[in-house]
């Protein structure tokens, strides 16, 4: 498979969405294939990526998350350099060292040291791929190497677009599936452990969970951004709630609401590239949530000084014990 | 251009004949000393993940300068300084470390950061046209980009930073080691960790010019990585992990001269390949360890032990 090139820029250029009304500049845009096969893919791709980085932050695994999208980077150049499909090496990646660095380090708490050499290893043999790709063959390959590093939405194609949607659904069943005992190990885990959760296989089946997005979300805003996806919406997700469902709920619509505002703006401003759009916005949101829960808390206390609950109280609700699983 | 034979100083000669070359080694040399050194103290106060984020905040800078026309190297300096002074700034949420190790709730926030940081690096790559080629250039290095002024100021830099840790580094050790205590005795602990990601910066920016934005680790944490496995005693794995990173920048630079291949796949591999002969041994000494019970602690808490007492 060769690689998607962005459209050129000179075919998108002219009278786009800055129509009269915004409602005709939105349908103008929705007209243009190339913008709902990015939808389509993008958004499967940011509600899986919130979901999951709601998890990735809970349980302390950003650093681990980090290194898998750019174990991402190796996998594509090395499916490059093979001649093989692009998307089965990514996979094929990111899954393995998802799961080796769940069996390997647990909760990672200890070995930073160990995920950062690793994956500093790994990028080098990327930078191998990349040379071997671009010493074999003769197309265009700085432009696939910028797309595996820093995405190409609108370049995505209508068979690859809906491929990344049903595997992100697939990816999404799984998540929703282990989220409950999952939410129970990341809280406490001994106790889960003790009331029959299999905490042990949990982890290195999250870990390649979150190397499978990687790989996903590689795909739509590129290996070296596909981190902010996985961590601003979640980040700010948990500034504003720590409720662990509505935290859960909250970081995949941030997710999918910076997604959808970033292909639009990226639209409306074709110098800027889509990934650029998507990971300012989500950034933004994050700033945001920042700022409010600073003011929120502040509210909380004062209210606590005088004894009365306060509606939208943003303290912990959920106990480990109401999330045992029931018998 | 070159072939490689068997006579190695013939090799040597040919490949010091060529001034990029030399300039390469120069100023490999001044970036092993400094990530050696400096890397030795991320490791021991586990900020990993710092030192990553502010490697990768480097890369906008050096984007942006190139865009605007300036030397790249006013880009990572200013850059990752600033990053530096801006995680510093962070609010810990009351475990300090949590947050610049990568295992902490709050360690999202600067990976939002360093998210958002690549983000305007691509932006700047893609408002200044024809430049894919330089965009490997920053992430993964090069060894023929390097100029004599870059040596200049590379060496003032290293200069500088060494100073700056040797001046730092007995209340680093000591709150590294043990916050608490440290405090307690009166070393300025904000203040030291704040100075200490300052250095890490510059030594991130330093070696982002040999190894390219997202290889630093390769230099920054591997040979001290390496280093910790071997001894415990601070001296002694300060000097092994400057040691660790020269031998592996030489030997990395010399084999990318020779090879078709780049600089960072060859550093890397280097670093990582000590790292796993380091883990090897440690697990190999421990188990023999276990098998003699001499009723002794771990070389490692012993090692620390001592030396914090005598300070």
């Amino acid at each position: 498979m060769t690689p998607p090139l962005a459209p050129p820029l000179s075919n998108l250029a002219g009278g786009r969405l800055l129509a009269s009304d915004p409602i005709t500049g939105i349908s103008n845009m929705l007209g243009h294939p190339f913008i709902q096969h990015a939808l389509l893919a993008g958004t499967a791709i940011a509600l899986l990526s919130g979901l999951v980085g709601y998890f990735v932050v809970l349980r302390g695994q950003v650093f681990a998350g980090d290194a898998l999208s750019h174990v991402a980077y190796a996998g594509a150049l090395a499916a490059l350099a093979a001649g093989v499909d692009l998307r089965f090496g990514l996979f094929a990646a990111t899954i393995v060292v998802g799961l080796a660095l769940g069996m390997l380090g647990g909760r990672g708490a200890a070995d930073d040291v160990v995920i950062g050499t690793t994956f500093a290893w790994v990028l080098g043999l990327g930078v191998l791929f990349l040379a071997l790709y671009t010493a074999h063959s003769s197309t265009s390959n700085g432009a696939a190497n910028a797309n595996v590093l820093f995405g190409s939405i609108f370049g995505i194609s209508a068979s690859d677009a809906s491929t990344a949607a049903w595997i992100a659904a697939g990816l999404i069943a799984v998540v929703l599936l282990i989220a409950r005992p999952l939410l129970f190990a990341s809280l406490d885990s001994a106790v889960a452990s003790a009331r029959g959760v299999p905490v042990r296989l949990l982890g290195p089946l999250f870990l390649a969970v979150v190397g499978a997005t990687a790989a996903e979300a590689s795909q739509a805003v590129g290996a070296l951004l596909l981190f902010g996806l996985l961590a601003a919406p979640a980040a700010a997700a948990q500034r504003l709630t720590d409720r662990p469902w509505t935290g859960l709920a909250l970081s995949a619509a941030l997710a999918v609401a910076a997604m959808w505002g970033g292909l639009a703006l990226a639209y409306a401003a074709p110098k800027l590239p889509a990934s650029f759009a998507i990971m300012t916005l989500a950034t933004a949101e994050f700033a945001h949530a920042a700022l409010a829960s600073i003011g929120l808390r502040r509210r909380v206390r004062r209210h606590d000084q005088h004894g009365t609950p306060l509606a939208g109280d943003p303290r912990p609700t959920a106990t480990a014990a109401e999330l045992a699983p029931r018998a | 251009m070159t072939g490689l034979s068997w006579n190695l100083v013939d090799d040597v000669r040919q490949m010091l004949a060529f001034h990029f070359m030399l300039n390469a080694l120069r100023a490999g040399t001044i970036v092993a000393v400094v990530a050696g050194a400096v890397g030795y103290f991320m490791v021991l106060r586990r900020q990993a993940f710092a030192g990553h984020t502010l490697a990768v905040i480097g890369f906008p800078g050096a984007a942006g300068a190139t865009w605007l026309g300036i030397s790249p190297v006013f880009g990572y300096f200013g850059f990752c300084i600033a990053g530096a002074l801006v995680i510093a700034a962070l609010p810990s949420g009351g475990r300090p470390n949590a947050g610049l190790g990568g295992y902490g709730e709050e360690s999202a926030v600067i990976g939002t950061v360093q998210a958002f940081a690549l983000a305007c690096g691509f932006l700047f790559v893609s408002l200044y046209k024809g430049f894919l080629s330089g965009l490997n250039n920053l992430l993964f290095g090069t060894i023929i980009g390097v100029s004599d002024n870059q040596v200049l100021t590379l060496l003032i830099a290293g200069v500088i930073c060494l100073a700056m840790l040797a001046a730092l580094a007995r209340p680093l050790l000591f709150s590294s080691i043990d916050p608490a205590v440290a405090r307690a005795r009166g070393v300025p602990v904000r203040l030291v960790a704040a100075a200490f990601l300052v250095l890490l910066g510059v030594a991130a920016a330093g070696t982002s010019q040999v190894t390219g934005s997202l290889l630093v680790f390769a230099l920054l944490v591997a040979p001290a990585a390496t280093a910790a496995r071997l001894t415990a005693r601070p001296a002694l794995g300060l000097s092994l992990s400057v040691l660790i990173a020269l031998a592996v920048t030489w030997v990395g630079e010399t084999i990318a001269f020779f090879s078709p291949y780049p600089i960072g796949f060859w550093v890397s591999s280097l670093a990582f390949a000590a790292f796993l002969l380091a883990t090897t041994y440690r697990a190999a000494a421990d188990r023999i360890g276990r098998r003699q019970p001499r009723g002794s602690t771990s070389p490692t808490d012993a090692g620390i032990t001592a030396t914090v007492g005598a300070a």
